[in-house]
C-alpha cells in the first residue's frame, strides 16, 4: 500500500517539528528517515500512524484520505524504539494481543490465534521462547518480539522507530541484515526512523534526509551518498573535512593557501564569487610528499591511527584547521610519514557550496 | 564568596563519613564500635516504647478480666452493631475510593491536560485539612441546620447523626489513599505500551483493562489496603457527623470512647484489640503486596533491562 503525505505542519508549543513536509512511499519499499534528534523524523513517523494529528496538512493512504482515521483503524503495524512490550505477558500472549482484541465477529479461533502465533515467531526465529516474559528477554529478541506483534495484526504498512537504537553494535548489524531478508520475503510497505547514516545506507530502498522539521533531500543511498544536494546533506552522510574560505576566479583561499578547483567543482561553482565552505571526504584526500602546484596544500602530521581497515592521518592545514585523510595501508607504507612531518595534501575530489547571501 | 563555598564543603564532607560508617554493609569484617550499638539501642528503645509496650497493654488489658469477659466484652449487642457498622462502612467506601482512585490515577498519570497541577492538589485536600474539618464540611452542608440539609430533611433523607453522613466522612478522609498510590505508578509506567495496544487495535476500555490496569494492579492493591485500615480506624471526620447513637451510629473507635468514658477499660481495650488485630493484619498486607509494587513500574524495568544486557 501506497503512504503519501502532504504538507504536514506540526507545532509543540513554540518548536516546530514539521514545517510543510510532503512525502510518498511507494508500495512494498523501504524508506528511511534520516536525521538528528529533534529533526522532526519520528513525529513524521507519528503522523502515519496516527499516534499524532498534524495541524495542518494530510495523510493518505493507498490514494484514499486517511487523516480523519484513528491509529486503531489504520491498520498500521507500529514498532516502539523501546519495544514497549507488556510487561505482564507472556512472549506468546504479546504477539497474540492484536488477534484477541478483535471484535468477536472478526476474531479468530484459539486453535486459529495459537497457529499464527507461531508462525510469526517461526519467522522471527524466538519459536523456543513463548512462554517467556519480556524481562527475560535480550533487547534484540524484545525488538524482534515487538516485530512479530506488529506483524500480527497483517498490517498494510510497518512503521519502525528507531528499531535498532537500543541496541549494541553486534547485535544491530546482525538485525540490519535480518530485517532486510524479512522486508524482501513480506514486501511490507515500510518506513523507519534513524538517526544512523550507516543503517539508512544500508537498509533503504529511499533515504529521506530530515532537518529542522523539513525534508533536504529524497533519494536512493547512492544518490543522497554520492549526489548530496546541500552542505547539509554531505555534512550529514558520511566523515567530512569543512573548511570555510572565499572563491575567486575558480579559485578558493583559504588564509594565505590558493587552491585550484577541479573541473566539476568549477562547473559547480559556475565562475561565481563569495564566502564558500568547501567539503571534503576523508577517503578523498591523498598525501604526497612533493607539491602539486595549486592542486595541493601543506600540512602537517599531527596524529596517525593505523588500527583498523584505514589509516586515519589527522593533520594541521596551513591556515590552522584540522585535516582528517585516510589511506589504505599499503599508501601509508610507502609514505613512512610520522607525526610532525610537512606534506602536502592533495583532493582527488572535493564540493565547494557557495553560501546563500 | 568564596569563604560559604568552603563552610560548605566542610559540612558536606564531615557527614559523608559518618555515613560511610553506618552504611556498610552487615556482613563487612569491621568490627561493631560503640557507636553502632547505641543507634540500634536508640531504634529498639523507640520501637519498644511507642509500638511494642502499648501493644502488649492493650492486649493485656483487655485479657485482664480474662476470655469470657473478653468474649462478652466484643460480643454484646453494642460492640456487634459498632464492628458490623464499622466494616459495612469500608465495604462501601472502599469501591467508591477505589474506583475514583482509579480514574484520578489513569488521567494524572497517563495524561497531559490543564489544571492537572491544581488536580493533583486537589486530591491530597482531605490529607491536608484536619478530619474534624472535614467532619464539620458535612455538618455544614448536611445538618439540620445546613445548606441542603433542611430541605433534605423536609424529604426524609438523613445524612447527619446517621449511617450515610458516617460514610460520607469516611470517604472524604480515605478519598487520596488509592490515587497517590497510583498517580506515581502510572505515571512511571508511561503510555507506550498503551499507544501500542491501541495501535494493534485495541479500544480504550480493551487498553484499560488488558494493558494498564495488569500494570499497577499492586499498587491498587496497596492503596486499597492503607484506605481500608484508614476507613476502619477513622475517629475524628466520623466522631463529628455521627452523634455517636450506641447501637445505631457507632463505630468502633467511637464505641471504644464510650467505653472508655464510662471507665470500662477491660471492654474499652477488649474492643480496641480488634481495630489492633486489624491493624497488625494490614501492616503484614501491606508488607506482602509492597514487594510487588515496585513490580512493573519504570524503575524495575530498566534494572531488567541492565540485567539482559
Amino acid at each position: 500500500m501506497s503512504v503519501e503525505v502532504r504538507n504536514l505542519v506540526k507545532k509543540f508549543g513554540d518548536f516546530t517539528a514539521l514545517s510543510g513536509v510532503s512525502l510518498r512511499v511507494e508500495t512494498g519499499e523501504l524508506v528511511a528517515l534520516l536525521g538528528l534528534s529533534g529533526s522532526g523524523k519520528t513525529t513524521l513517523l507519528r503522523i502515519i500512524a496516527g499516534l499524532e494529528t498534524a495541524d495542518s496538512g494530510a495523510v493518505h493512504f493507498y490514494g484514499a484520505d486517511a487523516t480523519a482515521i484513528s491509529v486503531r483503524e489504520r491498520k498500521v503495524g507500529f514498532v516502539f524504539q523501546h519495544y514497549a512490550l507488556f510487561r505482564h505477558m507472556t512472549v506468546f500472549e504479546n504477539i497474540a494481543f492484536g488477534l484477541r482484541v478483535r471484535p468477536r465477529a472478526h476474531r479468530p479461533s484459539q486453535a486459529e490465534i495459537a497457529q499464527r502465533v507461531h508462525e510469526l515467531l517461526k519467522l522471527v526465529q524466538l519459536d523456543f521462547l513463548a512462554s517467556r516474559y519480556p524481562s527475560q528477554l535480550s533487547g534484540g529478541q524484545r525488538q524482534r518480539v515487538a516485530l512479530a506483534r506488529a506483524l500480527a495484526v497483517e498490517p498494510k504498512v510497518l512503521l519502525l522507530d528507531e528499531p535498532f537504537g537500543a541496541l549494541d553494535a553486534k547485535v544491530r548489524q546482525e538485525l540490519r541484515r535480518w530485517l532486510k531478508r524479512l522486508h524482501q520475503e513480506l514486501r511490507i510497505t515500510s518506513v523507519f526512523v534513524t538517526h544512523d547514516q550507516d543503517e539508512a545506507l544500508e537498509l533503504a530502498d529511499r533515504v529521506v534526509v530530515m532537518n529542522a522539521g523539513k525534508i533536504e533531500q529524497i533519494g536512493t543511498p547512492e544518490e543522497v551518498y554520492h549526489h548530496p544536494v546541500n552542505a547539509f546533506v554531505y555534512n550529514f552522510l558520511g566523515n567530512v573535512n569543512l573548511f570555510h574560505g572565499r572563491i575567486e576566479n575558480g579559485k578558493v583561499h583559504l588564509g594565505d593557501t590558493i587552491l585550484e578547483l577541479g573541473s566539476a567543482e568549477r562547473q559547480s561553482v559556475n565562475g561565481a564569487s563569495g564566502n564558500a565552505a568547501l567539503y571534503m571526504r576523508p577517503h578523498l584526500l591523498e598525501i604526497d610528499r612533493t607539491s602539486r602546484g595549486g592542486k595541493s596544500f601543506r600540512a602537517t602530521v599531527r596524529a596517525i591511527n593505523a588500527a583498523g581497515p584505514q589509516v586515519k592521518v589527522e593533520l594541521e592545514a596551513d591556515w590552522g584547521d584540522p585535516v582528517q585523510v585516510e589511506l589504505d595501508h599499503e599508501r601509508y607504507r610507502d609514505l613512512a610519514i610520522e607525526p610532525g612531518e610537512s606534506v602536502f595534501v592533495c583532493p582527488r575530489q572535493s564540493r565547494v557550496f557557495i553560501y546563500q547571501i | 564568596m568564596s569563604a560559604p563555598d568552603r563552610s560548605l564543603v566542610g559540612a558536606a564532607a564531615r557527614p559523608r563519613g559518618w555515613i560511610e560508617r553506618f552504611c556498610r554493609p552487615v556482613s563487612g569484617n569491621r568490627r561493631t564500635s560503640f557507636g553502632d550499638i547505641a543507634i540500634v539501642a536508640i531504634s529498639a528503645l523507640f520501637l519498644g516504647i511507642f509500638l511494642v509496650i502499648p501493644l502488649a497493654t492493650i492486649f493485656s488489658l483487655a485479657l485482664k478480666n480474662g476470655i469470657h469477659a473478653y468474649f462478652r466484652a466484643v460480643t454484646e449487642p453494642y460492640a456487634r452493631s459498632a464492628i458490623w457498622l464499622t466494616f459495612v462502612t469500608a465495604a462501601v467506601v472502599l469501591p467508591i475510593n477505589l474506583g475514583f482512585g482509579l480514574a484520578a490515577g489513569w488521567a494524572i498519570g497517563k495524561f497531559e491536560f490543564r489544571g492537572k497541577e491544581f488536580l493533583t492538589t486537589l486530591i491530597d485536600l482531605p490529607f491536608a485539612v484536619s478530619p474534624v474539618i472535614g467532619g464539620m464540611l458535612f455538618v455544614l452542608l448536611f445538618g439540620a441546620q445546613g445548606i441542603v440539609g433542611p430541605w433534605l430533611i423536609a424529604h426524609g433523607v438523613k445524612i447527619i447523626f446517621a449511617k450515610p453522613g458516617i460514610i460520607l466522612a469516611t470517604m472524604f478522609v480515605t478519598s487520596p489513599f488509592v490515587a497517590r498510590e497510583l498517580i506515581p505508578v502510572m505515571q512511571a509506567s508511561g503510555s507506550e505500551e498503551e499507544q501500542a495496544a491501541i495501535s494493534l487495535g485495541a479500544g480504550g476500555w480493551q487498553t484499560f483493562f488488558r494493558v494498564t490496569l495488569p500494570n499497577v494492579k499492586w499498587g491498587v492493591l496497596y492503596g486499597v489496603i492503607l484506605c481500608n485500615a484508614r476507613a476502619i480506624g477513622e475517629f475524628g471526620a466520623v466522631s463529628v457527623v455521627s452523634g455517636n447513637i450506641s447501637g445505631l451510629t457507632s463505630t468502633m473507635p467511637l464505641y471504644i470512647e464510650v467505653l472508655y468514658d464510662d471507665y470500662n477499660f477491660s471492654a474499652a481495650f477488649a474492643v480496641s484489640s480488634l481495630l489492633s488485630l486489624v491493624a497488625v493484619l494490614t501492616l503484614v498486607a501491606k508488607r506482602i503486596v509492597g514487594r510487588h509494587v515496585g513490580v512493573g513500574t519504570a524503575a524495575s524495568a530498566s534494572a531488567d533491562e541492565e540485567l539482559a544486557a
